[in-house]
């Protein structure tokens, strides 16, 4: 029993994790329209600060500055959001494909980069030497993983809030509006580059926060922490839950990870030895048939945008659609 | 230094005839097609198993060309590939890319064509297994052309690299001296235009997959030949096929051309100065120089 319950605690941590990353995906992808094709390198830029700035000094690598965990941990979210400034002010004046490539480049980059480069990032062998914060003075490790599930909680908590906050103000109106047709935008006086730009740069930024909080649950951060596949299970994520619905991101979040755990486990439970070295393989073949059936047969997501009509008194009767009845 | 000149160029020729397909996918239906390297992938395992097929019926076949590793049953087994690796790109097309460009939601093809490279790549995981194969077991030894400075070239790698070549100017003659050729520049240039003159853009679209699955199987092959066989050349072939595709610039086929060995040739340079660890960082490189100098590629016209 107890061993259910520290399961779920794990499961739902990770889980909350995930869905912050996803929220932030939410915001690049279901608000502005904005395609990251490596969240990874985000997420990953993320942990990696998170346990650089906040870990003890290591012979063979940098870092350990033993910094307030609270600022290693903004720390790690400043290292995503200067990736994504730097890719950003690249891309974002391009056609919308090169963000995709540039984003993806960066992912295979990143991954690539903290694999080799031994003096920065440990190398494959990892980020060692930190300490989860205040662990010391919680002696029972269900406890602390129990306390840590409350921090995540509150973390996902308020950043659903602030994300509600920001699309239901006139900028998140701007960030639609640009999506939908960016030459009325600019028509208005409005400057779609900038706004696109900060829009990645915080979507970005969040998502490294959650790379920070994951890196700092397991204390512990690696190469294989930060493959490519991880961007495709945060995608599937989005879009069963719905792009542009925040409610519906952490849903499909908690689904899809409740759905790719399940299939782990049954597979290494009921599946013969031989079929067991397959089990990745068959899970990313579900997983892209996840992405491709959602996009074919309901894009809008189990939980679809709801549109808002901004000015009050007008009825709004045309909450039915999704964006994919957008004027082209 | 020039053995990694002579190595760049081949890998070069694989990416230009990877590049040109997915050039022409990315201009006429605006989206990256992240599946396009997978159709590599394809071709290399299809050919597999013609191969396997030509040399089980006919064991004639199976005897090697000249001092090429390449058989004769191979070479039957590549033409094979590059028809199902056409159909393959149409069935896709039709199955999933269509119909979600018909709903007309473009940004949502570049995860869709995520999805369709995860599925493919996996599902030759679990056909062929993931470990890497080879078309033939024969250790052909490079011949040295010159010991100072050092170079050698393998017999297999003048081949794929005259093929190559071969089929690129097969593509510039119909390009540019068939009825089809002028079709596809007319759809490329104003597709409203040239549907209103009579061209059935449905049927060039399905041409224009049949030709970059053609060209990708013929590069699938190559690569096979030159390397190994296995699930993931899509993986580790993606990034530096799209790098040539930039860098030739989106929509132009000879951009792509160049691209290709421009790509070939930098990476292969890079790991003279670079630790090898790092060539697959190196395409991305080459982007990131480019969108710095010249957004646009080499030969693409600015595009919104």
């Amino acid at each position: 029993m107890m061993g259910l319950v520290s399961y779920l605690v794990f499961f739902t941590t990770i889980a909350s994790i995930l869905a912050i990353a996803v929220l932030g995906l939410n915001l690049q992808w279901g608000n502005a329209g904005l395609f990251n094709g490596g969240v990874v390198a985000f997420f990953g830029a993320g942990a990696y600060g998170t346990l650089l700035l906040g870990g003890t000094p290591q012979v063979d690598h940098i870092g350990g500055f033993n910094l307030f965990y609270p600022l290693a941990l903004l720390g790690g979210a400043a290292a995503a959001a200067i990736l994504a400034w730097f890719v950003g002010l690249l891309t974002l004046h391009l056609r919308h494909d090169y963000l995709a490539i540039a984003t993806f480049g960066v992912a295979v980059t990143f991954e690539n980069v903290m694999r080799n480069a031994e003096g920065v990032s440990g190398g494959a062998k990892g980020v060692r030497g930190f300490s989860r914060p205040m662990e010391a003075w919680v002696n029972d490790s269900f406890t602390y993983n129990l306390l840590f599930l409350v921090v995540v909680t509150v973390v996902l908590i308020c950043t659903y809030l602030f994300l509600e906050r920001l699309i239901r103000s006139p900028y998140g109106r701007l960030l639609r509006a640009i999506r939908e047709d960016e030459v009325a935008a600019c028509s208005l006086g409005k400057n779609p580059k900038n706004v696109r730009l900060a829009a990645f740069i915080t979507g970005s930024c969040i998502v490294g926060l959650a790379g920070g909080l994951y890196a700092t649950f397991y204390a512990f951060v690696s190469p294989q922490d930060v493959l490519p596949t991880l961007t495709f299970q945060l995608w599937a994520m989005l879009i069963v839950g719905g792009a542009g619905n925040n409610r519906g991101a952490i849903l499909g979040t908690f689904l899809i990870w409740g759905a790719w755990t399940a299939s782990g486990w049954s597979l290494s439970r009921f599946a013969p030895v031989e079929v067991q070295l397959y089990t990745g393989t068959m899970q990313f073949i579900l997983i892209g048939l996840v992405i491709v059936g959602m996009l074919l047969w309901r894009p809008q997501g189990l939980f679809p945008e709801r549109l808002v009509v901004s000015q009050s008194g007008r009825k709004a009767n045309f909450t039915k659609q999704n964006k994919t009845g957008r004027v082209s | 230094m020039i053995q990694s000149l002579a190595d760049g160029v081949l890998v070069g020729a694989i990416l230009s005839l990877g590049a040109i397909g997915l050039t022409m996918v990315m201009h006429m239906l605006r989206f990256a097609n992240f599946s396009h390297a997978e159709l590599l992938s394809i071709g290399a395992y299809s050919a597999l198993v013609f191969d396997a097929f030509f040399s089980g019926i006919m064991p004639i076949l199976a005897t090697t060309i000249g001092p090429l590793s390449m058989t004769w049953a191979l070479t039957l087994a590549m033409l094979c590939a590059m028809g199902v690796t056409g159909i393959s790109a149409v069935l896709i097309d039709r199955f999933v890319f269509k119909r979600i460009r018909d709903k007309g939601d473009e940004l949502s093809m570049v995860f869709a064509s995520f999805g369709v490279a995860m599925i493919i790549r996996n599902v030759l995981g679990l056909a062929f297994g993931l470990k890497s194969q080879l078309y033939s077991n024969d250790i052909v030894f490079a011949v040295m052309i010159s010991s100072d400075p050092l170079l050698l070239i393998k017999p297999d790698q003048v081949f794929v690299l005259v093929a190559a070549i071969l089929i690129m100017l097969i593509l510039h003659y119909i390009l540019s001296r068939t009825t089809f050729g002028y079709t596809l520049r007319a759809v490329a240039e104003n597709p409203s235009l040239a549907a209103v003159s009579g061209i059935r853009l449905s049927r060039i679209i399905a041409l224009i997959w049949i030709i970059g699955g053609l060209l990708a199987a013929a590069a699938g092959v190559f690569y096979g030949l030159n390397n190994h066989i296995n699930p993931v050349i899509g993986r580790d072939l993606v990034l530096p096929i799209f790098a040539a595709t930039i860098v030739g610039g989106i929509g132009s086929i000879y951009g792509a051309v160049l691209g290709g060995f421009i790509v070939g040739i930098a990476s292969n340079m890079a790991l003279l100065v670079l630790p090898s660890g790092y060539s697959p960082a190196v395409p991305f490189m080459i982007i990131l120089a480019l969108l710095l100098v010249r957004p646009n590629g080499l030969f693409g016209a600015p595009q919104t």
